[in-house]
């Protein structure tokens, strides 16, 4: 175990999420869409990338706020958002009340053979998050610190950027549906269907 | 044509109507003259969100996700953005996602900076590699039924299209 990243994802991602079944998630591809198709079985409510690599943000972001009645999630990891570091502060302009960012850090490209990432190597997301003018930011490297994070997760007024430092050890084994056009009917079905946020909180 | 580069022109102002009269409601860009009345109108209308990108590929990206909310968007950038958006293109062939981007052509009819040339030709075939329709609006009477075939191609048959406002139409830029 890395003394440093002491927290597992396979407990961390879960812990910090809780249940993600009113959220509208969408998830860079590799370790970070393999956590959430893991914790809601490949839900509908659920946009999990498998290329696209540097996307998931800025797919998140033009959800949140064409549905500004919904709390949406971003999922992804260190490398995804490294490819597209400048849609943080595309972020910070449009300030979306209803978008969480959960950033999966495990300093290492999983997917591609563990080769360190640049937050290995001194870069700090939740600074660059803080730089771009996100308003909430947080790092969480020990257990102490998910709870917190968790309600920072689904709580305030303005974006949030959570990063959650873990360890190498696999994302979770899990069969998900590759077909991108398939995910995005489900996606769009599931959410047609359900009601606005405020008639179901009547 | 040199003394009027980048002046506010009518079909400028009928492509928003029509844009906004197709329930388009999420303006992506990346700054450009060209599509300076489409992004000033975009940012004064109160029923419109106006987003400044800092790459094209972020507004490719955005577009899909204001679909999966059921509504519309539109990425406005200039042709040498399209190099930027060309793998997230895959996410638009893959997903069979609508989409719609306007692209303010240099680098072809008259262009003065040898730096435009290379996207300039680029921007047809990248487009058209990576499975979205390009289609060219010449001049100004093209342009309003050229931006609508390109929606009806893309709300109606799920697939993406950009539509080139050529170097013609908008003319070369001065230096």
């Amino acid at each position: 175990m890395d003394t440093d990243r002491p927290l597992d994802r396979r407990t961390a991602v879960p812990a910090l999420v809780g249940d993600p079944s009113d959220l509208l998630v969408v998830c860079g591809l590799a370790g970070a869409a393999k956590d959430m198709a893991h914790l809601t079985g490949d839900g509908d409510n659920v946009y999990a990338l498998a290329g696209a690599m540097g996307g998931a943000t800025a797919m998140g972001l033009g959800l949140a706020l064409s549905r500004p009645d919904r709390q949406v999630l971003v999922v992804t990891g260190d490398g995804e958002l490294l490819m597209n570091v400048g849609t943080l502060a595309t972020v910070g302009v449009m300030q979306p009340p209803n978008l969480s960012i959960l950033c999966v850090d495990n300093g290492h490209y999983g997917e591609t053979g563990y080769q360190p990432t640049h937050t290995q190597r001194g870069v700090d997301l939740e600074a660059i998050a803080r730089g771009s003018a996100i308003p909430v930011t947080r790092s969480v490297s020990s257990p102490d610190e998910i709870e917190p994070a968790a309600r920072l997760l689904r709580e305030g007024n303005g974006p949030r950027f959570i990063l959650l430092r873990v360890g190498i050890e696999p994302p979770p084994v899990v069969r998900r549906s590759l077909d991108a056009a398939e995910r995005k009917t489900a996606f769009r079905a599931a959410l047609r269907a359900s009601r606005p946020a405020d008639q179901a909180s009547e | 044509m040199a003394e009027g580069y980048g002046a506010p022109t009518q079909w400028q102002d009928d492509l928003y109507t029509l844009l906004r009269s197709n329930g388009v409601t999420l303006f992506c860009y990346v700054p450009d003259g060209g599509h300076r009345t489409l992004i000033d109108r975009s940012m004064a209308d109160p029923e419109v969100i106006s987003v400044p990108l800092t790459t094209e590929e972020e507004g490719v990206a955005m577009c899909a996700g204001c679909h999966l909310a059921d509504a519309r968007g539109v990425l406005l950038m200039q042709s040498s953005g399209v190099g930027n958006c060309v793998n997230m293109f895959g996410l638009i062939q893959g997903g069979r996602f609508p989409f719609v981007t306007l692209v303010t052509m240099r680098g072809e009819f008259g262009e003065m900076n040898p730096w435009q040339i290379p996207m300039g030709r680029g921007v047809q075939p990248v487009v058209e590699a990576m499975g979205l329709h390009c289609l060219r609006a010449e001049s100004p009477e093209e342009v309003v039924p050229t931006a609508q075939a390109a929606l009806d191609m893309a709300y109606r048959s799920d697939q993406g299209v950009a539509v080139l406002l050529t170097q013609k139409l908008i003319g070369a830029k001065p230096f």
